[in-house]
């Protein structure tokens, strides 16, 4: 079945069944391997993206609940790692293996659009969805408020 | 887009002005200048090679070979900086790249860079490939720093001839080589230097002249992994790719009886399906004379290739199976701890092999009438890699390419060649940035299963295990069970100490020749005659008791288990003996022990005392491991209704020397993490011969709201010590914990998981 999603302000049509993860849609059919795949049952904050501009699992997303909205990736989050949250997971060298990353970043970026200077508190509730084997937390901590400052001026 | 985007000028303005200016060197990723492109294994080179593993072009770049696998640890930059401390070349200029495999496995190394040293695998070109035993840093620095210094000496040569002066007239700085009123670029000389052969080599720096080495530089690998470009084994893309999802027997050695395609082959995009395997749990089987060892057997099962993974995956689902449980279907977690701890109760059961003896330890506890005693035990666990197994393949008649996270790209190589059927000359690795590996991606079969997969279809595939399939398919950290029985003088200090231990044995598993006497070392790393502590009489025993899961290498291999046990116990008589926790082990250590220095580091950096509430406690914890002590004094508190938080970890890290302290302290988090993981929740069940927990709402990990305050600190004692990182900052964190734990309440924590136990 021919689907059109908008992905990172570009009109892509796929032709998947309307269940199928989002996930998979983007990696498979449009080829945008960025997000990744954790645990597939929104358990591991992977495959997190944005959705009309909310943070959103991919892995448990049924493709057709997608259409018509607004999708973005980790690849559409800046054209060139400008994000602010970008530029401070770079100056505090926040990835260690770097799978977990993308999804931790997109989680993040939904966070500072809603509260652009996040208590410790705020960063718990909103990044425990998100596993990292690595243990960079502390680091992602630190590069959440530093990316405030940065996006403060 | 969110508001707060805003473009990379007005961040570098801004930022200079609210820093003062401090911003100098932030590092801004181009496509041109990034140090490590997405795909890992492709060199973005127009210059010349002037040994195997460094190549310079024209524009002064130097592009480093990396035979290690960039899983988090930081290869991508540390080994880097070991070429170019020697090499003298500019380090802004810098890319690293994986070594090629292929050429490792057909061509040796120069002589010189064999005569440097280190411990190496092979005299193969690469010299050591695989990565594991935290030996990065400490096995190749000694080849890797030649190759800098060999080069640069070449360079040297090469510009002395062309300027009609002596070499020791040439100085070699920043990728500038001068002499007198004479300088070009290391780029202007490297096709000559390639050509030039030294009298001698140059000697390589003592750690008193490094000025690159010790400094935190930017990770190279940094930019690709923010931005979605950086290439894992599972986002490999292959023109004409396929993808296949596989299952197969839940129960290790179980088979696949049958299966009806029939029922799914219409389906939707649905291309074929193939029977895996003979039965066999993919074992790892060594022959130590050849480069790589090899996984043999593909366990029994069935894979279903369609256009999109996704198609595959409910394909498989769908399908009708039947599996047997290869005669393991009344195996139980408990039923296999039991019967080890049924060996362990008999001491003189025969499986025993004594794994060390001083004096009459036996004797005296018999004959003493104050005797401690203490059974410790720790699960199975799975390595729960963020990224789940996969591998893509093209396999045709003549050349077979495999893209893939592997820590081992020698084992990749010949797992494919040899299910292919092709000379390893003709396999080409292609090696990933790997979704971390702790030990689980050394074991390539799953390279072998695609290749498999590859072959009988003719054309790419990437297949992708899905997380239940990755976790069923576990090769696990063994479980190890413990007795510990200690005579003590009046005062509580131990005159003699004895010790069983039980576990299911990764050397007899899959190495049998590495046991010695009957004896796993691995298996009692820290407790036989590496014991830190000083007994007047002690008895170390060992027991192998296999069950029919697969065991492999977990993050800190035994230490990760046995120094909560042994830490647990020693805890256990200092507070017998009424003592201080960290004097009683003071105390216990010999007078030149070099875990003296951390102990007081980490006790001082936590402000260590006795005197808390109720409720709050600081414990230590203590190992060595792969050449490196690390203790901890964990900080923990525990409501009244039982709710546990490890606050603060005082780390204290003795590993001889750093080359990246930034990268030191991020493997200490790290650690702290992973085994803090595995000391809360850590635990694989085993139900009718197959594993429970087969994602994460089951097999729990930590997560950002519990995550301790880690405070690295460097007692370093240099010299000859040159230790690992990536894993001795593991094995502390649960007896510390544990042991916080029993400070707070006076629960004794002798089992894993911390979660089974009740702290009110
Ligand atoms: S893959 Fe979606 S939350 Fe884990
Ligand atoms: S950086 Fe490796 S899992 Fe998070």
């Amino acid at each position: 079945m021919a689907l059109t999603l908008n992905v990172n302000g570009t009109s892509h049509t796929v032709d998947v069944e309307p269940e199928t993860p989002l996930l998979w849609v983007l990696r498979d059919n449009i080829g945008l391997t960025g997000t990744k795949y954790g645990c597939g049952i929104a358990k591991c904050g992977a495959c997190t993206v944005h959705v009309d501009g909310k943070k959103a699992f991919s892995c448990t997303m049924k493709v057709s609940a997608a259409v018509g909205t607004e999708i973005t990736t980790i690849e559409g989050l800046s054209e060139d790692s400008s994000h602010p949250l970008q530029l401070a997971w770079i100056e505090g060298d926040v990835p260690q293996c770097g799978y977990c990353q993308s999804g931790q970043i997109m989680a993040a970026a939904a966070l500072l659009s809603q509260r652009p200077n996040p208590s410790d508190l705020d960063i718990d509730a909103a990044m425990s969805d998100n596993i990292c084997r690595c243990g960079t937390y502390s680091r992602i901590r630190e590069a959440i408020h530093r990316a405030a400052e940065i996006a403060g001026g | 887009m969110t508001t707060m985007e805003i473009d990379r000028r007005t961040f570098i303005v801004t930022s200079a002005s609210a820093a003062g200016g401090l911003m100098l060197g932030f590092y801004m990723p181009t496509g041109a200048d990034a140090g490590v492109m997405g795909s890992p294994w492709t060199a973005e080179e127009g210059g010349q090679e002037v040994n195997a593993w460094l190549v310079i072009d024209p524009d002064n770049s130097v592009t480093i070979r990396v035979g290690q696998s960039e899983m988090g640890e930081g290869v991508f930059t540390g080994m880097p900086m070991l070429v170019a401390e020697e090499l003298q070349c500019d380090w802004s200029k810098v890319r690293a790249v994986y070594a090629d495999v292929n050429r490792h496995v057909q061509n040796f190394a120069e002589p010189y860079m064999v005569a440097a040293g280190a411990a190496k695998e092979t005299d193969n070109l690469y010299q050591r490939m695989g990565t594991g035993g935290s030996g990065a840093v400490r096995r190749s620095r000694l080849y890797l720093m030649q190759a800098g210094a060999s080069a640069r000496e070449r360079l040297k040569q090469a510009a002395a001839d062309a300027w009609g002066v002596d070499r020791s007239a040439v100085t070699a700085e920043n990728g500038m080589l001068s002499a007198g009123d004479k300088s070009g670029m290391f780029g202007e000389f490297a096709a000559a230097a390639a050509g030039i052969q030294l009298e001698s080599e140059p000697a390589i720096k003592t750690p008193d002249q490094f000025t690159l080495l010790g400094t935190s530089v930017a990770r190279l690998d940094t930019p690709v992994k923010v931005n979605g470009s950086a290439v894992y084994g599972i986002d490999a893309q292959v023109p004409d790719m396929v993808f296949a999802a596989v299952e197969v027997a839940p129960v290790p050695g179980g088979s696949l009886v049958s299966y009806d395609f029939d029922a799914v082959k219409d389906r939707p995009g649905v291309i074929a399906a193939y029977r895996l395997g003979e039965g066999g749990i993919g074992v790892l089987h060594y022959n130590l004379d050849e480069v790589a060892n090899r996984v043999t057997g593909i366990q029994s099962g069935v894979a279903v290739i369609a256009d999109t993974y996704y198609r595959a995956l409910t394909a498989l689902q769908l399908m009708p199976k039947e599996w047997d449980d290869g005669g393991h279907g009344d195996v139980t977690d408990t039923s296999i701890i039991n019967g080890a701890l049924e060996v362990l109760a008999n001491p003189d059961d025969p499986s025993y092999n004594p794994a060390h003896s001083v004096g009459d330890a036996r004797s005296a506890i018999d004959a003493s009438s104050n005797v401690m005693e203490a059974t410790y035990t720790t699960p199975y666990l799975d390595h729960a890699c963020m990224e789940p197994m996969n591998c893509t393949v093209h396999v045709t008649a003549d050349r077979a390419d495999v893209w893939v996270g592997t820590q081992n790209p020698p084992r990749a190589i010949a797992a494919a060649a040899e299910e292919a059927g092709l000379p390893e000359e003709q396999v080409h690795v292609h090696n990933c940035f790997l979704g971390t590996g702790f030990g689980r991606r050394s074991r390539p079969d799953e390279v072998r299963q695609a290749t498999a997969i590859g072959k009988a279809l003719g054309r790419p595939v990437k297949v992708i295990w899905t997380r239940e399939e990755t976790a069923r398919q576990a090769k696990m950290r063994p479980y190890s069970v413990y007795h510990f029985a200690a005579a003590t003088d009046a005062n509580g200090k131990p005159e003699a100490y004895w010790n069983r231990v039980v576990s299911h044995s990764i050397f007899n598993h899959q190495i049998p020749q590495f046991l010695r006497d009957g004896i796993d070392s691995q298996a009692v790393e820290g407790l036989d005659k590496r014991l830190p502590y000083d007994f007047a009489n002690a008895q170390v025993d060992y027991a192998i008791r296999d069950s029919h899961l697969p065991v492999h290498w977990w993050r800190a291999v035994g230490a990760s288990q046995n120094a909560f046990a042994l830490e647990g116990f020693i805890d256990e008589l200092a507070h017998a003996a009424g003592a201080d926790p960290l004097q009683f082990r003071l105390d216990l250590l010999p007078e030149d022990s070099e875990f003296r220095r951390p102990l007081e580091v980490a006790a001082e950096g936590a402000g260590w005392t006795t005197d808390l509430r109720r409720g709050e406690g600081l414990g230590i914890g203590m190992a060595e491991a792969f050449g490196t002590i690390v203790v901890h004094v964990a900080y923990v508190t525990v409501s009244r209704r039982g709710q546990l938080r490890v606050e603060t970890v005082d780390a204290a890290i003795d590993c001889g020397h750093v080359i990246h302290p930034k990268m030191v302290e991020m493997q200490m988090e790290s650690n702290v993490v992973y085994g803090l993981t595995a000391a809360l929740y850590g635990e694989i069940h085993i139900d009718k011969g197959a594993v429970v927990e087969d994602n994460f709402d089951q097999y729990l990990m930590l997560r950002i709201n519990e995550m301790p305050e880690v405070r690295t600190h460097f007692a370093l004692s240099g010299g000859d010590k040159w230790g690992g990182v990536g894993e001795p900052g593991l094995p502390p964190i649960a007896p510390a914990v544990a042991n916080a734990i029993f400070a707070a309440t006076g629960k004794r924590i002798r089992s894993l998981p911390i979660r089974n136990h009740d702290l009110i």
